[in-house]
């Protein structure tokens, strides 16, 4: 390495979180430097532009207190790294990776850079490995399997938050134990009482134990939000590749993170595309959620679960959108469902998981549980249909059939995607079966004869699944 | 080769001085890790080039040297079953070490003193899983001087040498070199009135393609886009497939990579990998090099096809092709078009799908590639630049549905919002596999999905019980052509293939049906005793029940619907 640079008055402007410097060491694209102000405090920061004669340093912290005169900025001479060891797991840390929780810092086994590298897709496995969340909208309708990226798009007032704990608490491998199994709970931009309460649920359960945390709160600078997850994620991929474990990374609330994206590229001054967020937001949120996955040969795999609000309910507002177009899915929850005290409200719909064929079927989860998950989206993507129109026409314009459509559409929420604790597959396919024994034969379209003989018409005995 | 050194950097986009001369579209390489790069604007003595490698580290002063030529790749053997970045550079490990050592049979088809234009086949490669002929480049010509024995040569050996019309000797080896911006001369193109099959009926009986068409694939996140591209991939009737997956996700090529070579070519039997070639640039791969991918896959199809081979040409996404040239001219400080695209977007585009074409080859045989472009708009939104300017270059048009995905009702292409320009001239082929009445079907197929909305709208306001009963037959029967006719397991083992032949046996049993049934209800039949007939569940479920190995059953269905018909008008005209 070459020996420490550093540079003092040369500072040229401040603007917003951004530092000009004029050029006179050689210093490289993305390197991390550490700006000091009179306080002498460091503050990190990354070399965003470079040309002939200035350079331009994003500072990831405030910059109120520098100054151009004493603002000295020394380079670190690489990108930014974390320095991560055994002992990670029951730790919280602050959004840029420093210790917030009073302990010793991490013993540094392994320096990683934040940003990971690609991973060359002809090295990747492909994920099938059904994970059971022990909620009936998700095993049965909307499966997740390890190392899938499967967003929660939320809105304000609805219980993401609570649904992402529960699926961490609960979240298990059909046949296999906890062992190896570890989270990386990530909050970006999140208020004190969501990052409190999250700790608490997982302290409750014992998860806290096999836990990492890094948490960038609201009232921190939003610069350091685009380096949280790159942080959380670099712990779980050392999770993943040095400890062998299965990590569940649940990263709150992506929103924020687009939010500061939009932020610091207009004090860049770059041409917004759409509403004003940067044209590379869908470069960068990859570069996130594709850091998700299981590798060739390696033992531990990466799973995603990002928590977003949509801005005014809107799914197809960019951060929304441009999630949709990444991850492998999404699971939407529905205001409509909340309001009818149905949790959790999630409405099936619009939700998907792109890899649920991989994971499910005979020698995955059960061999008659694509038919069934298909058939019931078909029947209540049908009797929502029908609930459209009696709210035009009423009830006494329907045919029989329509009231048995509506009928089926109540019980389906009421019966199937409510739930009090958790179920198992078994447990919620044998809800799903009963819910379509309402509908005549004719309907189920999509289920074979046979499937229809032993699931359907035996109304009088419910029989053990293999 | 002038060298050149760098001033600016911001994320894919390098400024630089130049000490010599550079031109437009010249292949640089950067750094002193030397990544390649493309010069894209001079400026006096500055240049613009776009690195399609990670730039982290490079730094103002560091050395671009140029390389004298555009941006090329080695075209030749041993691209079928692979899989490359967006510059057709191998992906494996296992792969890249292959052609060193591998030696690769070779059987001359000229011989010294022949004299030969440009583009022709100086040989064959018989041992590769397609058959292979070597071309000369199509822009060289001349007389061949010498011309190595067949057998089996090293990959990199000369095969041939030929003396050019300028008296410039050329020494010719398994591969060469063709610049990826360049379309690839043929000697003349043909007319497309043949339709390339992909055994999704509701594509081949209702908004068919044709060999060296184009088509665009618009639909929103989770509409199914991805999967429908990999159906086609493996069912289409092509020699050749070309796989772009082009600023998509990772698992995916994982998926391919795993599935395809377990899964077999109907027509030929063989592995359907062996067909394949993949290009990736996943959208965590280098965003430069997520433009080049399309035209070097479009280079790689080109070069198929002047074998003489059909190919078809599958681009997931083209949306995410244009957001990299959105970032790239962001970077360079463009004028901003519509959405921030640059104005040149409609052009690009434009100039992407013609490249698209049946032709008859400089080698003399006849080739096609036929382009497949997915868009992902905005929020399903097919209003913005991308779709619409896509609109404009294509002949098919597959919109998918988001209502229609939500109920899982695959594939999800909506048949009021596609089209197929020109569909009827497709109906001699039609009539050779045997149903000379395929446009009068196609039509009344078409008409009664129209009157289907249409109805579905009244009933909105009136109630289905209100609407006469030849209006609720109408909703019967649309019903019956979307569930037994356009909706298509791609996962299941039955279905996820149609042949013309059992397409064609499809269509007849429903139309047919809609026919009697129709007949029965003008004799006083009720529409409810028709949706109730047994055979109806049989009719829906043909696709899933009656598989290629059984065409017969469809005539054993048939009498089936024709009795059960039948008996309903008999207790109809029995009763008083």
């Amino acid at each position: 390495m070459r020996p420490e640079l550093f540079t003092q008055g040369t500072a040229t402007a401040i603007e917003g979180p951004l530092l000009f410097l004029k050029r006179n060491v050689q210093a490289r694209l993305n390197e991390a430097v550490e700006v000091r102000g009179q306080s002498g405090r460091p503050r990190l920061g990354r070399i965003a532009a470079l040309d002939d004669e200035s350079m331009v340093v994003e500072v990831l912290e405030s910059t109120i207190g520098l100054g151009l005169r004493d603002v000295r900025v020394r380079f670190l001479g690489e990108p930014l790294h974390f320095a991560l060891g055994p002992g990670l797991l029951g730790r919280v840390f602050n959004g840029v990776g420093q210790p917030s929780d009073g302990g010793p810092p991490v013993a540094a086994a392994k320096r990683m850079r934040i940003d990971g590298t690609p991973i060359n897709p002809a090295l990747r496995d492909l994920p099938s490995d059904f994970i059971e969340t022990g909620i009936s909208a998700i095993d049965l309708m909307n499966s997740l399997v390890r190392g899938q990226k499967l967003p929660l798009f939320s809105s304000g007032g609805l219980p993401h938050d609570r649904i992402a704990s529960e699926i961490a608490e609960n979240a298990r491998l059909r046949g296999e134990g906890e062992q190896g199994f570890a989270i990386v709970f990530v909050g970006i931009g999140i208020s004190h009482d969501t990052a409190e309460a999250f700790r608490h649920a997982m302290q409750d359960s014992g998860a806290l134990a096999h836990t990492v945390m890094f948490l960038n709160l609201a009232s921190e600078p939003s610069t350091q939000r685009l380096l949280t997850p790159r942080f959380a994620l670099t712990a779980a991929e050392y999770l993943a590749a040095e400890e062998d474990r299965h990590v569940l990374v649940i990263m709150t609330d992506m929103t924020n993170y687009c939010e500061a994206l939009r932020e610091v590229s207009a004090s860049h001054g770059e041409v917004p595309s759409r509403k004003g967020y940067p044209g590379y937001m869908y470069s960068d949120l990859a570069s996130i959620y594709e850091r998700a996955g299981c590798l060739h040969g390696a033992k531990g795999t990466i799973t995603q679960l990002p928590i977003l609000t949509m801005p005014a309910e809107d799914i197809s507002h960019p951060i929304p959108d441009l999630t949709g177009y990444i991850t492998e899915g999404q699971v939407v929850l529905d205001k409509g469902l909340d309001h009818k005290g149905i949790y959790p409200p999630i409405n099936v719909l619009p939700s998907l998981s792109r890899l649920m064929d991989q994971g499910i079927g005979e020698g995955y989860s059960h061999k008659d549980h694509p038919a069934l998950a298909n058939q019931l989206f078909a029947s209540y993507a049908k009797a929502i249909r029908v609930r459209v129109l009696a709210s035009v026409v009423g009830r006494d314009g329907l045919t029989e059939l329509d009231r048995q459509y509506i009928e089926f559409a109540d019980r389906f929420e009421r019966d199937l995607i409510r739930q009090a604790g958790r179920r198992t597959l078994e447990e919620s396919m044998e809800f799903g079966w009963q819910l379509l024994r309402l509908l005549p034969k004719a309907e189920l379209a999509r289920l074979s004869d046979d499937q229809i003989t032993r699931y359907v018409q035996s109304t009088s005995r419910s029989e053990p699944h293999a | 080769m002038s060298d050149a050194e760098i001033r600016w950097i911001g994320g894919p986009v390098l400024r630089a001085r130049a000490k010599g001369s550079f031109r437009v579209g010249e292949a640089v390489e950067v750094g002193v890790r030397r990544l390649p790069g493309e010069v894209i604007r001079l400026k006096g003595e500055e240049f613009v080039a776009q690195v399609y490698e990670d730039t982290t580290g490079l730094r103002p002063g560091d050395p671009v040297r140029g390389t004298g030529g555009p941006l090329s790749i080695p075209l030749g053997p041993g691209l079928l079953g692979r899989i490359f970045d967006g510059l057709l550079r191998p992906l494996r490990e296992a792969d890249g070490g292959r052609d060193l050592e591998r030696r690769i049979t070779f059987r001359p088809l000229v011989k010294p003193g022949d004299v030969l234009t440009a583009g022709s086949a100086f040989g064959e490669m018989p041992g590769e899983t397609i058959p292979q002929r070597c071309l000369l480049p199509p822009d060289l010509a001349g007389k061949v001087e010498s011309v190595v024995d067949a057998g089996a040569h090293d990959s990199d050996a000369i095969l041939c040498t030929i003396r050019s019309a300028s008296d410039e000797r050329r020494e010719i080896g398994f591969f060469h070199r063709w610049p990826i911006r360049e379309v690839r001369p043929a000697r003349e193109r043909l007319p497309s009135d043949e339709p390339m099959i992909t055994g999704q009926r509701i594509l081949d009986t209702l908004f068919p393609i044709a060999r060296g068409g184009r088509a665009a694939l618009p639909g929103g996140f989770g509409t199914g886009k991805t999967v429908l591209q990999e159906t086609l991939a493996k069912w289409s009737d092509a020699d050749v497939i070309i796989y772009v997956g082009c600023g998509e996700r990772g698992n995916e090529m994982a998926e391919v990579l795993k599935e395809f070579p377990d899964l077999a070519d109907p027509r030929t039997g063989r592995g359907l990998m062996e067909r394949t070639v993949i290009i990736a640039n996943t959208s965590n791969m280098p965003v430069a090099a997520r433009e080049a991918s399309i035209y070097t896959a479009v280079t790689v199809g080109e070069y198929f096809r002047d074998q003489g081979l059909h190919v078809a040409l599958m681009a997931d996404s083209t949306s995410r092709w244009a957001e990299a040239l959105r970032e790239v001219s962001g970077r360079v400080g463009e004028l901003p078009g519509e959405a921030a695209y640059p104005a040149y977007l409609g052009s690009r585009l434009a100039e992407f799908y013609e490249r698209a074409a049946r032709v008859k080859t400089l080698s003399g045989g006849v080739g096609s590639l036929t382009i497949i472009g997915a868009v992902s708009p905005p929020a399903g939104d097919f209003s913005e630049p991308v779709t619409s300017h896509t609109k404009r270059c294509v002949r098919s048009f597959w919109g998918l549905d988001r209502e229609r995905a939500q109920a899982r009702f695959y594939p999800a292409i909506h048949p009021l919002q596609s089209y197929s320009e020109g569909a009827a001239r497709f109906a001699a082929w039609w009539a050779a596999r045997g149903n000379p009445d395929w446009v009068t079907h196609r039509d009344r197929i078409l008409s009664l999905l129209e009157s289907q909305a249409d109805l579905e709208r009244m009933a909105r306001i009136v109630g289905k019980d209100a609407l006469p009963p030849a209006q609720q037959f109408t909703l019967l029967c649309a019903d019956l052509v979307n569930e037994a006719l356009l909706r298509q397991s791609a996962f299941s083992p039955i279905d996820r293939y149609c042949s013309p032949e059992r397409q064609i046996a499809m269509l007849k049993l429903v139309l047919h049906f809609i026919e009697l049934a129709g007949a029965a209800l003008d004799g006083g039949v009720s529409p409810q005793s028709i949706a109730e007939l047994g055979v109806m569940r049989r009719l829906q479920r043909m696709g899933e029940e009656i598989g290629e190995d059984n065409l017969d059953r469809f005539s054993m269905l048939r009498a089936e619907l024709e009795s059960e018909l039948a008996q309903l008008s008999k207790g109809t005209s029995d009763a008083p």
